[in-house]
């Protein structure tokens, strides 16, 4: 049967059975792209005009408080749990924010792209010692979800993890899903951060919370605002803040603008163009 | 194991805590005198409670605080223990919920606070706190790598405090002959010159017996 007389169902089938890494004579033109990038790549064309309207962007933490001003509400909130007979259990979040820190990275993503849709992956509570795999079944969950941001402002020692998380990490990339996780800054290893698929975030000194620099010497990627930030608190509270933890949602923030006004970009796209726009590189043009 | 190894054993493993412990203070102690804190605190991982405790502390709250638990994974202290990343936040009292949670766990309501994981190798063993540093116009990274380096030396101090834990509570299982020995040792060991000749004359006197009736 020649090409043109498949049926679309089987055309997909086919495509579906190829192996991913070749290229058959001929098909070049199916995956050809829209040459529609300027030659210089400003931040006007990047996110001009955005709101990071639609973007679902995930909150991998310790809840949100989903009535803060700050927050302006939640399309989603569940909890991971750990169930009675070991398993971990994904059911809506009932308890909303138990420490005050997801709320706060809630607020940042949603004062960079304020028309986002914020989605909430509590993974903390469970205790201490099931939580290894309370972050996997989380950030699986948020996998699975097709969010097109994931905020993680967290990490694991644990090797035992470290093979399921780039796999997941890998997963969410070829999804399409951008993770944006905080780096570490003091001396153990630590994942997902130091995975290449995800984005990973420590912080500078500036207050500017556009400002962010690509790192020619990774691990760590990008260094966006994380000192002395005011965010959103528990209790309706607002307070001043210091940690990667804080520079990872002003990343998140950004990626949701790139992606409120080029939704097809993929994770590679998308880190190519924050390169290109880092205050470093581009100037912040 | 021979019985020269079991006391060499016994005898290293008694005691051992009060020294970790007495590093433990000095780390909290230093902790609070660089960063100019009102009070600086070690929390201690319970893994079998799932719970943290206070192991440490120096100024406010020295004298209550050690042995006070709380759950491992809510507030601040959770939540730096469980993704293990530092935090440092200014303004706590503007969160009430905040406010009470706190003064419940060290009797007064701190304004700022700095917190990071301890972690050796990959384990994260408890969290370092140091309270109220003086305010300043912004927090600095630098200060933040500080915290850092403390951190690395209060978790091999803790790492150690736990295995000496977990060793002498082998040696009370075993209920040989070389903890007892050991632990006498080390009470001998303590006492003033005149008790310690006194004490040191008793023992002879019981090997002496304890060997005659071997001999006989």
């Amino acid at each position: 049967m020649a090409q043109a007389e498949k049926q679309p169902e089987e055309e997909e089938r086919t495509r579906e059975l190829r192996p991913a890494w070749s290229l058959p004579a001929g098909d070049a033109d199916k995956i050809r792209l829209p040459v529609d990038w300027p030659s210089e790549i400003t931040r006007d064309w990047a996110w001009g005009g955005s709101t990071g309207k639609d973007v679902r962007v995930c909150i991998l933490d310790s809840g949100v408080d989903a009535g803060h001003e700050l927050v302006g509400g939640l399309e989603e909130a569940v909890a991971v749990t750990i169930g009675p007979d070991g398993e971990t259990v994904v059911a809506e979040d009932t308890e909303g924010d138990l420490c005050g820190h997801g709320t706060a990275c809630a607020g940042v993503v949603r004062s960079l792209a304020p028309d986002c849709r914020l989605f909430s992956v509590r993974v903390l509570g469970a205790g201490f010692t099931g939580s290894g795999d309370v972050l996997l079944a989380g950030l699986k969950w948020a996998v699975e979800q097709g969010f097109d941001v994931v905020n993680m402002s967290l990490s694991t020692t644990k090797r035992q993890f470290a093979g399921i998380l780039h796999e997941l990490t890998d997963q969410a990339y070829f999804r399409r899903t951008v993770l944006v996780a905080s780096a570490h800054n003091m001396p153990v290893e630590s994942y997902p951060w130091r995975f290449s698929s995800v984005i990973s975030v420590g912080s500078h000194e500036e207050s500017d919370p556009l400002t962010f620099f690509y790192n020619p010497e990774p691990p760590v990627e990008f260094f966006a605002r994380g000192v002395d930030v005011e965010v959103a608190w528990t209790s309706g509270a607002r307070i001043r803040c210091t940690g990667n933890s804080f520079a990872t949602p002003h990343m998140s923030g950004i990626c949701a603008l790139v992606l409120g006004k080029h939704r097809d970009l993929t994770p590679f796209q998308l880190k190519s163009v924050l390169y290109l726009t880092s205050t470093n590189v581009g100037g912040g043009r | 194991m021979n019985a020269d190894l079991k006391a060499a054993v016994a005898a290293g493993v008694i005691g051992s805590e009060e020294s970790f412990r007495t590093l433990l203070q000095s780390v909290v102690e230093v902790a609070r005198a660089i960063f100019g804190a009102k009070a600086s605190s070690i929390f201690l991982l319970d893994e079998e409670a799932d719970e943290l405790v206070f192991e440490a502390v120096a100024g406010e709250g020295e004298e209550t605080l050690i042995g006070k638990r709380f759950p491992s994974s809510t507030g601040i202290a959770g939540w730096v223990l469980v993704t293990r990343q530092p935090l440092v936040i200014e303004d706590v009292t503007q969160d009430p919920r905040f406010g009470k949670e706190v003064a419940e766990s060290t009797g007064y309501v701190p304004k700022g606070m700095m917190a990071v994981p301890l972690l050796h190798d990959e384990r994260a063993l408890g969290v370092l706190e140091v309270l109220d540093r003086p305010a300043r116009a912004q927090f600095s990274l630098v200060e933040m790598d500080l915290l850092g380096l403390f951190a690395n030396q209060a978790a091999i101090a803790l790492d150690l405090l736990r295995r000496a834990r977990k060793a002498e509570a082998a040696l009370d299982a075993s209920g040989e002959a070389a903890g007892v020995v050991a632990r006498l040792a080390e009470t001998v060991e303590k006492l003033d010159d005149e008790r310690r000749e006194a004490g040191l004359r008793l023992l002879a006197s019981v090997e002496e017996v304890l060997r005659n009736d071997e001999g006989g």
